[in-house]
């Protein structure tokens, strides 16, 4: 059997071992289903017949907690409504989604973009070059990106659009692991013999770097893509969560997590919608990467679960 | 002799990194258009006094000659101003913020007790829980405790750790009124009030880590239980017990303790969200009030020394492997 024949039915096999894999496709049916609500998401709460940005001071009582049963749900408020604003609860989470997959996806394509240029760069021209991007590499590992995120999210000029400097934040910090990944495998490509006589055919860097690497890195490039999102979701949520990500009014699941905190004791459903929800996202998220490096790479297969 | 050299070795390194993040970290800090001076110079802001506070906080320098100030204050302090409203910041001195009237330093030292105790209580504990978690999935593999395990782990791996706080201070805090939900007691006034206070946050802090520790020194374990030198010990006689606890376990740890160094500034990052989440008044807290007040001295003194402390604490981490791992090329 020749090598071209046998790529398919790899490939076949591959998609045989995610498809038997009961958990990567619940999560892969989870996220699939998390894009659809936030595609519709102005389409769902129009159906419940509320947006996330009016107030309802009306649902509430007099200190600001939502009347009734569960933090106020109702036919109106199917998650019933904000403390203190009385904004509809649904509609801020479905909202929410929007804004955590947008700045989640955004910020990894940002780190993917970035990782895949250092690790492909570094695996292929190696010397100094190699050294001292690994390097970076290591000192950005151990590195307490969380505070800088903070003290850059706090001092950067006004004008900039917040969600563009928080997809801009996180992406900055998120490429270390893919960027060794891929210089690990270009590194192993560059010595196969289709690189070699490339080379000695007279192809250019660029050539073999576009032409012949990059195509044999792309599973490996998914499947690392799928495990950072999220991480990328977590950490948007953390910046939100701490009042220096997406600025209000813009729904996002980790501010109102972060509001729920004076709220916890008297209005526990507060932090039980929006964080369910980002819980449910990151599990999703995490069960269909683990699933994908699993049938992609078999050293790790069965070991992992 | 050959750790000695191998320290020397990553000291120096060490130190290029220390100077290149503070360098870099400086730089940034300098080049966006935040101005110390305009937000203390207080209204009406006469250009005279805002280039009289400008001169005070020494930023109508060149930047590279603040960074050497700056870099002078931390070996030897520096002070601000002259004459009789001189402002004087001791070593090792990492900025003076103007709105609090004090160096950053002594703000540092007066919070990083809470962080300290949050932090290593957590990490001693996730890494306990972790790899005994692991251990055992590995030796009873596919039983019910092993696939409970890995189930809750994935879980663990996926919750935030504000939320599991969050439902934690709900369900302990609140419902069952077991356990404090906030503040803090120095571990000098009293070290069983001091543990107790911090249980919940240890238990949030560590639980998310310990999962993914758990998960990996299983795979690990796994590995290393079908390699040779296993099987000799197991053939000359040696009880389970033994095989697992000395001859497996240590070569399991070097990578437990390679994710450890690289964790390391997530758990900064992650004690600085707990100690929101439990209203705790730690280095976290003194960031937020930083961040809320743009007050950028602080800022800056703060992210250099939490940069500074991790690149530290990774120092420590590489010296530990030499211990676990004689064959590592010191």
């Amino acid at each position: 059997m020749t090598a071209a024949a046998s790529l398919p039915a790899g490939r076949r096999a591959r998609w045989r071992r995610i498809a038997g894999d009961r958990w990567a496709v619940t999560g892969a049916a989870v996220v699939v289903g998390l894009l659809v609500i936030a595609a519709a998401a102005p389409l769902l709460s129009a159906v419940e017949g509320q947006d996330p940005y009016t107030y309802h001071l009306d649902a509430l009582d007099d200190s600001g907690v939502p009347r009734g049963f569960g933090g106020g749900i109702s036919a109106r408020h199917w998650f019933g409504v904000e403390p203190l604003t009385g904004r509809d609860l649904f509609a801020i989470v479905v909202h929410g989604a929007r804004t955590s997959i947008l700045v989640g996806v955004a910020a990894t394509a940002l780190s993917v973009l970035l990782g895949v240029l250092v690790g492909m760069t570094a695996g292929f021209f190696g010397g100094w070059y190699d050294r001292i991007t690994g390097r970076a590499i290591d000192v950005l590992f151990g590195f307490p990106t969380l505070i800088l995120m903070i003290a850059l999210g706090a001092i950067a000029p006004a004008a900039l659009p917040k969600p563009a400097l928080v997809v801009g934040v996180i992406g900055l910090f998120g490429w270390p692991g893919i960027a060794r990944v891929v210089r690990g495998q270009t590194l192993a490509l560059r010595g196969r013999t289709f690189v070699v006589a490339s080379v000695s055919l007279g192809a250019g860097p660029l050539h073999v770097l576009v032409r012949q690497i990059l195509p044999n890195l792309g599973a490996t490039i998914i499947v690392y893509a799928t495990m950072l999102i999220p991480g990328m979701i977590g950490a948007e949520a953390a910046l939100s969560f701490l009042g220096v990500g997406v600025p209000p009014p813009t729904p996002a699941w980790g501010r109102s997590i972060g509001d729920a905190i004076a709220w916890v004791q008297t209005d526990p459903m507060f932090l039980v919608f929006p964080g369910a929800a980002l819980f449910l996202t990151t599990l999703a998220f995490n069960l269909l990467g683990d699933g994908l490096r699993d049938a992609l790479d078999p050293r790790t297969a069965g070991v992992a679960r | 002799m050959r750790l000695l050299r191998f320290a020397a070795g990553r000291l120096a390194g060490m130190i290029l990194v220390l100077l290149i993040v503070s360098i870099l970290t400086y730089a940034v800090f300098y080049l966006l258009p935040a101005d110390p001076a305009q937000l203390s110079c207080g209204k009406p802001c006469t250009p005279q006094r805002l280039a009289d506070a400008r001169a005070f906080m020494g930023y109508d320098a060149p930047w590279w000659r603040q960074y050497l100030d700056f870099l002078g204050g931390i070996f030897a302090g520096r002070s601000f101003g002259s004459g009789s409203a001189v402002v004087r910041c001791a070593a090792p001195c990492f900025g003076y913020s103007f709105r609090l009237d004090a160096p950053v330093s002594t703000l540092i030292a007066s919070h990083i007790g809470v962080t300290f105790s949050l932090a290593a209580g957590a990490a001693v504990l996730w890494l306990v829980l972790g790899v005994s978690a692991g251990t055992v999935s590995a030796v009873r593999r596919g039983s019910l405790l092993d696939r409970t395990v890995m189930t809750a782990s994935i879980a663990g791996v996926s919750a935030p750790a504000y939320l599991v706080g969050l439902l934690g201070i709900l369900l302990f805090g609140f419902t069952l009124d077991m356990v404090p939900v906030g503040g803090y007691v120095p571990l000098a006034e009293n070290p069983v009030q001091w543990a107790w206070h911090l249980i919940l946050p240890w238990c949030v802090l560590a639980f998310l880590s310990a999962a993914l520790y758990a998960r990996l020194t299983r795979g690990q374990m796994l590995e290393i239980l079908g390699e040779d030198y296993i099987r000799t010990a197991r053939a000359k006689g040696l009880g389970e017990r033994r095989v697992i606890g000395r001859h497996a376990l240590r070569n399991v740890l070097v990578p437990v303790v390679t994710v450890f160094g690289m964790d390391l500034g997530g758990l900064l990052g992650g004690a600085v969200i707990t100690e929101r989440v439990f209203s705790m008044q730690g280095l976290g807290a003194l960031l937020m009030d930083a961040v809320g007040n743009v007050d950028l001295p602080l800022l800056v003194g703060v992210t250099l020394f939490a940069a500074f402390l991790i690149v530290l604490a990774n120092f420590a981490v590489d010296l530990l492997y030499g211990v676990l791992d004689p064959r590592i090329s010191l």
